[in-house]
């Protein structure tokens, strides 16, 4: 890290003396505290979304207006909240930073949300998907996604194109899984579809025998199964159980959100993964050129075998919505200034085009239809079918639940 | 060393000799004000280890003195945490003082309930049953999503400020006071306990449970006394904790924050009080500062200060720290 911290600096002070005369300010020295899941099982998440962050600061080093970014990293360990929140707590009182960011778990931005009003400091969201956390603070802004930009379009999707008349939802019962299975259904039965079953899927911890629950699913024969469950083992067990009971035979066709089919984990599902139809804002296998220029950079970077999901682009999408809010007010940072500059701040992403609604400071962005397919070279890769333009998040869009604000 | 031979007939004396305080008893209360004032460390993590050593405390009085060996106390520190925080969030009982004390009370209450069955066990049984229990809370608090928050966590807590005068501020100035005091009040209490003639019965249950039935003491009682002190205790520290952050998720439940408190005593020293003091102090400070500079590799760290004290301070630092004392007057002598 540090090595990376001294090609980073050194670059900054190269790029410094062209800065000054273009741009006559003053160099600011910007603090930026980093609250990630570090260690335990989900150190890959915090892992995504920092070398996101890191790739993002040594490729564009001009994006910062010649000043000087500081990150300051801390540790969130666990979902529970509290000890985000003490971190964030201490960033914002002892080591005085400017910016927040990071957040891999919904708990732990909820809980630091009151700290960003108090504290006047503004929080960039670069993972955490529950639907409400942006209205928790007036100086939160979310880069990453909500259940609903995958779950809403996927119902819809599946009823009008896939010709789906009726479906069952299973999930991991806790509450992105919920809420991943509410999005899925207003958005199946406000299109015409029904669902007929509807069956919690054990917690996120353990890998449970999916089977009882996908044989009740199979007894059913609906027309789809949308299937949510955390990425990695979960997934894999998913696929497997699928195939193993010959649902796909049994006409029943799999369908879920991109999270299922998450890059880093895509290679060891196999050939029964080949033909899943998933809806997801972003996949490594995307042959745009933003993105194909950001896959080099990742793999140069951090080795050919390390792929980017969709973490990383929340990591580097953020670190560009900071970069543009540094640069708008020349080093000196507010959070009203801040989230002046973030309203409808507009980027191209290695998932495409990307706006941040000025109304919700929520993202703006489209949803894919990914289909997984055997590439030549014998990998799995995926294949965009299709593309629902510039989603803003359908929860607040409807007002449904606490996204219709309380 | 001189050892004070005690009159069996009178142990009233031997009882009073245990209560007079050391002068040394006054060095944790001056280092917590000295910290106020000095700031090493923020108030913020201050009030963490003051927490923690409310905690610790509650354990030490089964673990140290009962010998009661448990992986669920969490479940009583979650009880309160959540009751104090649902008073806020649903109810809008927001005073602190009160609704610190209706969480303890109510996490006292189930301390005696599940007391009363689990304390019919010992060793592994007794082992296992209070690591289920304390699984089974968090999975209670997961379903009822509609009180709780579910994984989420429970959010909307407001806590007044204490006596209409001191806010939860962002440097945790009030807070630090606050939690200290409540500190204090349970040390005392606990200091009490042990050194009744109650808390020596308590001992004597932990060495040689048979013996004490056969002197008719009544064993079960005793311990479920114990049990439910400790647990509204535990219930304190878990109010404590929900006023501090505001925010009350699973994770006050979890295996994690029961095997932690564990570890944290067992570092400290077990049956001493003051072992709980060292121990949070060293612990969360250790832990605070690996994860500052490692935020990846901390709990790397953090294992093998722990796997050191295991192999080496068998007593805890301060066990280590007595027989050193020891050694030195020997030396002396």
């Amino acid at each position: 890290m540090s090595l990376k911290a001294g090609l980073f600096a050194g670059l900054m002070a190269a790029s410094l003396p062209f800065l000054a005369v273009s741009q006559p300010v003053q160099a600011e020295e910007v603090k930026i505290g980093v609250v990630l899941t570090y260690s335990g099982g989900a150190a890959q998440f915090g892992e995504q979304i920092d070398r996101g962050m890191s790739l993002y600061m040594e490729t564009h080093p001009e994006a910062f207006g010649g000043h000087t970014v500081t990150l300051i990293k801390r540790d969130s360990k666990r979902p529970g909240g509290d000890i985000a929140k003490n971190a964030v707590q201490e960033l914002i009182t002892a080591e005085e930073v400017d910016i927040l960011a990071g957040f891999v778990f919904s708990p732990n931005a909820m809980a630091s949300a009151p700290l960003a009003t108090q504290g006047e400091v503004p929080m960039i969201i670069m993972n955490a998907g529950t639907a409400w956390i942006p209205s928790l603070s007036p100086y939160i802004a979310r880069v990453s996604f909500t259940m609903w930009h995958s779950g809403y379009p996927m119902g819809q999707y599946a009823h009008d194109t896939l010709g789906c008349e009726t479906a069952a939802a299973g999930y991991t019962d806790y509450p992105p899984g919920k809420d991943s299975r509410n999005a899925f259904q207003t958005g199946f039965e406000s299109s015409g579809g029904s669902l007929i079953e509807d069956i919690p899927m054990g917690g996120p911890r353990e890998v449970p025998d999916f089977t009882p629950f996908f044989q009740r699913v199979k007894d059913a024969a609906p027309d789809c199964f949308y299937v949510f469950v955390p990425a990695g083992n979960h997934a894999t067990a998913v696929i497997k159980t699928f195939a193993q009971l010959g649902m796909a035979e049994a006409g029943i066709r799999l369908i879920g959100p991109g999270d299922i089919t998450q890059d880093t984990k895509l290679q060891d599902m196999g050939d029964d993964a080949v033909g899943l139809i998933t809806m997801h804002h972003y996949s490594a296998d995307y042959q745009t050129p933003v993105n194909l220029e950001f896959v080099a950079a990742w793999k140069a970077a951090y080795g050919e075998d390390s792929t980017p999901d969709f973490m990383a682009v929340g990591g580097w999408d953020g670190m560009a919505a900071i970069a543009h809010a540094i640069t708008e007010q020349n080093g000196v940072i507010t959070a009203e200034g801040t989230m002046a500059a973030l309203s409808g701040w507009e980027f191209e992403s290695p998932r495409g085009h990307i706006m941040i609604d000025p109304e919700t400071r929520d993202i703006v962005m489209d949803s894919n239809i990914h289909e997984v397919v055997r590439r030549d070279d014998g990998r799995l890769g995926i294949n965009v079918l299709g593309t629902i333009p510039q989603v803003a998040d359908p929860c607040k869009a409807l007002a449904i639940g606490r996204c219709g604000g309380e | 060393m001189t050892t004070k031979v005690y009159d069996a007939e009178n142990p009233v004396v031997f009882l009073r000799d245990r209560t007079r305080w050391h002068w040394a008893e006054a060095l944790p209360w001056i280092v917590a004000v000295a910290i106020f004032f000095l700031q090493p460390i923020t108030l913020n993590l201050g009030v963490q280890i003051l927490i923690t050593i409310i905690f610790a405390l509650s354990l030490d009085l089964i673990l140290g003195y009962g010998g009661v060996v448990t992986l669920g106390h969490a479940a009583y520190f979650g009880a309160g945490a959540y009751v104090t925080g649902m008073l806020s969030a649903h109810l809008g009982w927001n005073e602190p003082i009160s609704g610190l004390l209706a969480g303890a009370t109510v996490a006292g209450a189930f301390g005696f309930a599940t007391g009363w069955i689990l304390l019919r066990y010992h060793g592994l049984a007794l082992l296992m049953l209070t690591l289920a229990l304390g699984i089974m809370m968090a999975e209670l608090a997961n379903v009822t999503e509609v009180w709780t928050g579910g994984f989420d966590g429970l959010s909307g807590i407001v806590i007044d400020p204490i006596f209409g005068i001191f806010e939860n501020d962002l440097w945790r100035r009030n807070y630090y006071w606050y939690s200290l005091i409540a500190t204090f009040f349970v040390f005392l209490a606990c200091r009490r306990i042990v050194n009744s003639a109650f808390g020596r019965s308590l001992v004597g249950i932990r060495e040689n449970t048979e013996r004490m039935r056969a002197i008719g003491s009544p064993v079960h009682l005793r311990l479920v006394t114990i049990y439910t002190i400790s647990a509204f205790m535990a219930g304190i520290a878990g109010a404590l904790f929900a006023q501090v952050n505001a925010y009350v998720t699973l994770d006050v439940l979890s295996f994690a924050r029961s095997g932690t408190i564990l570890i944290v005593l067992v570092l400290g020293g077990t049956g001493r009080l003051y072992g709980a003091f060292v121990g949070a102090l060293v612990y969360i400070l250790v832990e605070d500062e690996l994860a500052k500079e490692y935020p990846a590799y901390w709990e790397l760290g953090l294992g093998f200060v722990l796997v050191l004290t295991a192999l080496f301070f068998r007593q805890g630092l301060l066990g280590a720290l007595e027989s050193f004392v020891r050694f030195c007057k020997r030396l002396k002598a």
